[in-house]
């Protein structure tokens, strides 16, 4: 019992550590600020999700398991409000998503990512 | 695997930051402040595991809420200029 709860903390922690990198390269890798959001969403979401599931599954009964809930909570709460007041300020800005038209002019592999979603 | 877990996110930090210093438009830098906050709030727990001492998460819990109201207090000050803006002004999104 106690290994099969060490076996599957380990699975869920590497797989949130999976999903954090993949969000890091999301963050390098998405062409404008629109699909970045997504790229941080996947570290908040997933990415914590799983670590923090991994580590209550660690901690077992005690305060620690309600400390990790509350800090998942925060998270969970937390990140759609940023992500939507983000892509409100942007778009107030003027900064227009990247549309696939864009996408294909462009070429698929020839496009600049650091230019802001800009051809 | 905490060791791999506190890997993967230092990997991520440099990736984010790496982002946040190339930005294009500073709602890049925004964003990518937010999410080193996360994963330092992250690495927090990961790292109190590792030492045996999980009485790190009350910082991480106290960092979080400080990382929202700093990106929202950013947010609006780009928006509007100011932090105090009137609140008679026309909200056209």
């Amino acid at each position: 019992m106690d290994i099969a709860v060490d076996i599957a903390s380990g699975a869920l922690i590497l797989i949130g550590s999976l999903f954090i990198v993949v969000g890091g390269i999301g963050f390098i890798r998405l062409p404008d600020v629109y699909t970045r959001i997504h790229g941080a969403s996947v570290i908040d979401t997933a990415g914590a999700g799983f670590l923090i599931l991994g580590m209550m599954l660690q901690a077992g009964f005690s305060l620690v398991t309600v400390k990790l809930l509350f800090i998942l909570a925060v998270f969970l709460f937390t990140l759609p409000v940023v992500a939507h007041a983000l892509a409100q300020a942007a778009r107030h800005e003027g900064i227009e998503p990247l549309l696939s038209e864009d996408r294909t002019k462009r070429g698929v592999s020839g496009g600049d990512p650091d230019q802001g979603g800009r051809p | 695997m905490f060791v791999a877990a506190a890997a993967a996110i230092l990997i991520a930090l440099a990736l984010v930051v790496f982002r946040a210093i190339m930005g294009p438009t500073v709602f890049d830098r925004v964003l990518a402040g937010n999410s080193v906050g996360m994963l330092a709030i992250l690495l927090l727990a990961v790292m109190g595991f590792l030492n045996g001492r999980p009485e790190f998460l009350d910082i991480g819990l106290t960092y979080g809420l400080l990382n929202l109201i700093g990106t929202l207090a950013v947010l609006k000050f780009f928006r509007h200029g100011d932090l105090a803006y009137d609140i008679e002004e026309k909200r056209d999104s």
